[in-house]
């Protein structure tokens, strides 16, 4: 059974429905941010990635957070499980998706720089 | 000596059962981990999508003109409110499953069943959205020409609104036809005739002042590219192909490597989606039954509610690096 730090079972349906909220406004909040798609974020872009999408990753994660730490109840497990699930997950994603972006933005340069060019 | 003493004590206690490492019970630690390998799966399949996106940056489809769709508004450009409806259902459902959880400690059978319903309910209606999405994805709307060199030459007007190639193709008289294995003794196969020829959406555009065609390429303000009257004349020439939706060799959109990533990670959540309804309808008939009341204890619920928010969680990433960014 889970072994809930504060107190035994107590409902935790404030937490769940503040979570739920905090969810949905993210998401409202993406949704505008990705129909207006204002310039100021959209054109101008820091490491090869647009403001906008570094805004939309950053929210990203921080719903992944809400998720897994309130609906998945890592929050609530021993920090021994906690952290053998998150950080081998944190480290080998941020390893994996910045070698191969790297990688593919070289690859992208190799053919815009090349002689031959896909232009038929 | 002494640490060989100790351990013998200690590994006696270890391996009699009813352990517990962590603080969790075996199926859920069990659980957790299945979880961790299965997003590490997600993360190389997104990251290989980034990795393609990355490569062809600069012909890349862009999300907003491929998913306009929204049910019973045809014909109406409604970017992205659909997939935001389904983050909603998706995340909602997410809720009662957690409902149902909490629930569960407090050994409530009647409300379990019940969010557990609601949950399944929600996962019903995200993987018939999915295949809704699918469907429009895989017929298509406009049509497009792809050229020799596998570019995707799209039309539009003046105004730079889409334009349906059925609109304004031309038709030449031809002498083929689709023949079927009926047809003869010898005959095998052969690939169906296309909807229109190359030369019939090339005829069409000549004699349609007003059409324009769009490229792949991305300009300085991140818009597609659409050439003058003359540059289209002459890039229709290299056309090879008339294309209309999406399969694994040919989409409209534009880059092959968009539809295939989108049919694969897309599909594959959809697959999780589906497998993990038909688990939470297993878990929900042992509610009704009682299996749970009868083992005062309700984990088996939690179990599954951790691979529900799992698929939640990967949905949230794919709706971010297929639909926002």
């Amino acid at each position: 059974m889970s072994h809930d730090t504060h107190g035994h079972h107590e409902s935790n349906l404030k937490r769940i429905w503040t979570v739920f909220g905090i969810l949905s406004v993210i998401t409202i909040v993406e949704v505008i941010f990705g129909i207006v798609k204002p310039d100021a974020l959209f054109l101008n872009s820091l490491f090869r990635l647009n403001l906008l999408n570094w805004l939309f990753i950053i929210l990203t994660v921080v719903k992944a957070y809400y998720i897994m730490w309130a609906f998945m109840h890592i929050e609530g497990e021993k920090s021994s499980l906690k952290w053998s699930i998150v950080a081998p997950l944190v480290f080998l994603i941020i390893y994996l998706v910045f070698i191969l972006l790297i990688e593919g933005n070289y690859i992208f340069d190799v053919f815009h720089e090349s002689q031959y060019k896909w232009i038929f | 000596m002494a640490a060989t003493v100790t351990s013998t004590a200690t590994t006696g206690k270890t391996w009699d059962g009813g352990n517990e490492p962590m603080g969790a019970s075996y199926g859920k630690l069990m659980m957790w981990f299945f979880i961790m390998s299965d997003a590490l799966t997600f993360s190389g399949f997104l990251a290989a999508y980034g990795f393609s996106r990355f490569k062809f940056i600069g012909t890349w489809p862009i999300a907003d003109e491929v998913f306009t769709h929204f049910p019973f508004m045809h014909g109406v450009e409604a970017p992205m409110y659909y997939v935001a409806l389904m983050t909603f259902i998706l995340i909602f459902s997410s809720v009662t499953m957690v409902l149902a959880v909490d629930a569960g400690h407090h050994l409530k059978k009647t409300k379990v069943a019940v969010y557990m319903a609601l949950t399944i309910v929600g996962g019903f209606i995200f993987v018939g959205s999915q295949a809704w999405e699918w469907k429009n994805f895989i017929g298509g709307e406009f049509g497009a020409v792809e050229t020799k060199g596998g570019a995707i030459l799209q039309f539009v007007n003046k105004e730079g609104e889409r334009v349906a190639v059925a609109d304004f193709a031309a038709h030449l008289p031809t002498s083929r036809v689709d023949k079927t294995r009926a047809n003869g003794i010898w005959f095998e196969d052969a690939p169906a005739l296309p909807e229109f020829t190359v030369q019939e959406v090339a005829e069409g555009l000549k004699a349609n002042p007003d059409v324009l065609i769009r490229t792949e390429h991305i300009n300085a303000k991140k818009q597609k590219i659409v050439l003058s009257r003359e540059e289209s004349l002459e890039a229709i020439k290299g056309g090879a192909l008339y294309v209309k939706g999406a399969n694994l060799e040919h989409n409209e959109y534009g880059h092959k490597l968009f539809a295939d990533f989108f049919f694969f990670i897309t599909g594959f959540h959809g697959f999780h989606v589906f497998s993990g309804v038909i688990i939470n309808i297993i878990i929900f008939l042992n509610v009704i039954y009682g299996t749970y009341e009868k083992r005062k204890s309700y984990e088996m619920v939690e179990k599954v509610g951790l691979y529900w928010h799992f698929v939640d969680l990967v949905w949230v990433f794919v709706f971010t690096f297929f639909y926002l960014v």
